[in-house]
C-alpha cells in the first residue's frame, strides 16, 4: 500500500515545477504548458484522496478540472494566435503596454 | 512492495519530464515531454483504481489539448523564437521564489495528518461494480448541476475561441 503522503508530496513537487515555469519562462506557450502541469498536480491530489477516503467525489472533480483545462487551453491559445497576429510575438516581456 | 516500486517509477518519470517541460528551449520538445508526463499521470490513476479518469486523461489531454498546442506551434513561427533568450532576465530570483513555495508546501505536508470520514466506495465495491459505472452514477445524481455548468463553460470556450481566432469581419 502506497501511503497517501507520497502522492501529496509528488503533487507538491509537480506544482512547484509548474510555478517555477510560469514565473521564469518568457515564451507564452511554455507558460500555458506550466499551467497544465499545475492542473495535473491538483488532479493527482484529488484522485489520491478520493481513493484513500473511498469516495468518488474527488474523481468527479477531476473530471470538471479536465473540462476547465480544455476550455482554458482553447481560449489561451486563441488569445495567443490573436496576439501573434497583432504584435508578431509570443513573449510575455513584449506585451507590457498595460504596465504603465 | 511491488506497488511502491511502480509508484516510484511513475513519480520519477513525472517529476523528470515536468522538469524537462520547463527547461526545453523548443516548444515542440516541451509538448513531447508533456505528453510523456500525461501518460505517466494516467498510469498513476490506474494505480489508484481510477480507470475512467486514466482513459479521459489520455483521450482529452494527450489526444485533444496537446494536439491543439502542436497546431498553434506549427501556426506560429517557432524558428525565430529559438534565437532569443528563453527565460526572463532575473530568472534565478523567480525560480528561487518558486522553490520557496515548494519547500513551504513540503514542510506543511510533513507536519499535517491525513484522515477524514471514509465514504461508501470501498476498493472491493469499485472492483466489482466498475469505476466508470460508479462515476456515472455519482456524476448524474449528486453532481448533475455542476455537470450542466461544465457544458456551458465548454460552449462559452468554443464561442470565445472562434470569435478570438477569427479574422476581422468585413465592416
Amino acid at each position: 500500500m502506497v501511503p497517501v503522503s507520497w502522492y501529496v508530496i509528488l503533487s507538491a513537487v509537480v506544482f512547484g515545477i509548474g510555478v517555477i515555469g510560469v514565473l521564469t519562462r518568457r515564451n507564452m506557450l511554455i507558460v500555458l504548458m506550466s499551467i497544465e502541469l499545475i492542473f495535473n498536480a491538483a488532479n493527482i491530489n484529488l484522485v489520491a484522496f478520493s481513493h484513500y477516503l473511498q469516495s468518488l467525489n474527488g474523481q468527479v472533480f477531476v473530471f470538471f478540472v479536465i473540462t476547465v483545462a480544455a476550455a482554458e487551453a482553447a481560449i489561451g491559445l486563441a488569445i495567443l494566435v490573436c496576439l501573434f497576429r497583432n504584435k508578431e510575438t509570443v513573449e510575455v516581456d513584449d506585451v507590457s503596454i498595460m504596465k504603465g | 512492495m511491488m506497488l511502491q516500486a511502480i509508484f516510484l517509477y511513475f513519480a520519477a518519470v513525472i517529476v523528470g519530464s515536468s522538469f524537462m517541460v520547463i527547461v526545453m528551449r523548443n516548444p515542440v520538445h516541451s509538448v513531447l515531454w508533456l505528453l510523456l508526463m500525461f501518460f505517466h499521470v494516467a498510469g498513476l490513476f490506474v494505480l489508484v483504481q481510477a480507470e475512467f479518469l486514466a482513459a479521459v486523461q489520455i483521450i482529452v489531454y494527450a489526444g485533444a489539448i496537446l494536439v491543439l498546442y502542436l497546431f498553434v506551434i506549427m501556426l506560429l513561427n517557432v524558428e525565430k523564437e529559438r534565437m532569443r533568450r528563453a527565460a526572463h532576465t532575473g530568472w534565478l530570483f523567480y525560480a528561487l521564489i518558486g522553490l520557496l513555495v515548494l519547500i513551504e508546501l513540503c514542510v506543511l505536508i510533513g507536519r499535517s495528518h491525513f484522515n477524514g470520514t471514509v465514504g461508501p466506495f470501498t476498493v472491493e465495491r469499485v472492483a466489482t461494480e466498475g469505476n466508470s459505472q460508479l462515476i456515472g452514477q455519482v456524476l448524474y445524481t449528486d453532481f448533475l448541476f455542476p455537470f450542466e455548468i461544465a457544458s456551458v463553460i465548454l460552449l462559452v470556450a468554443m464561442v470565445g475561441a472562434i470569435v478570438l481566432a477569427k479574422k476581422k469581419l468585413l465592416r
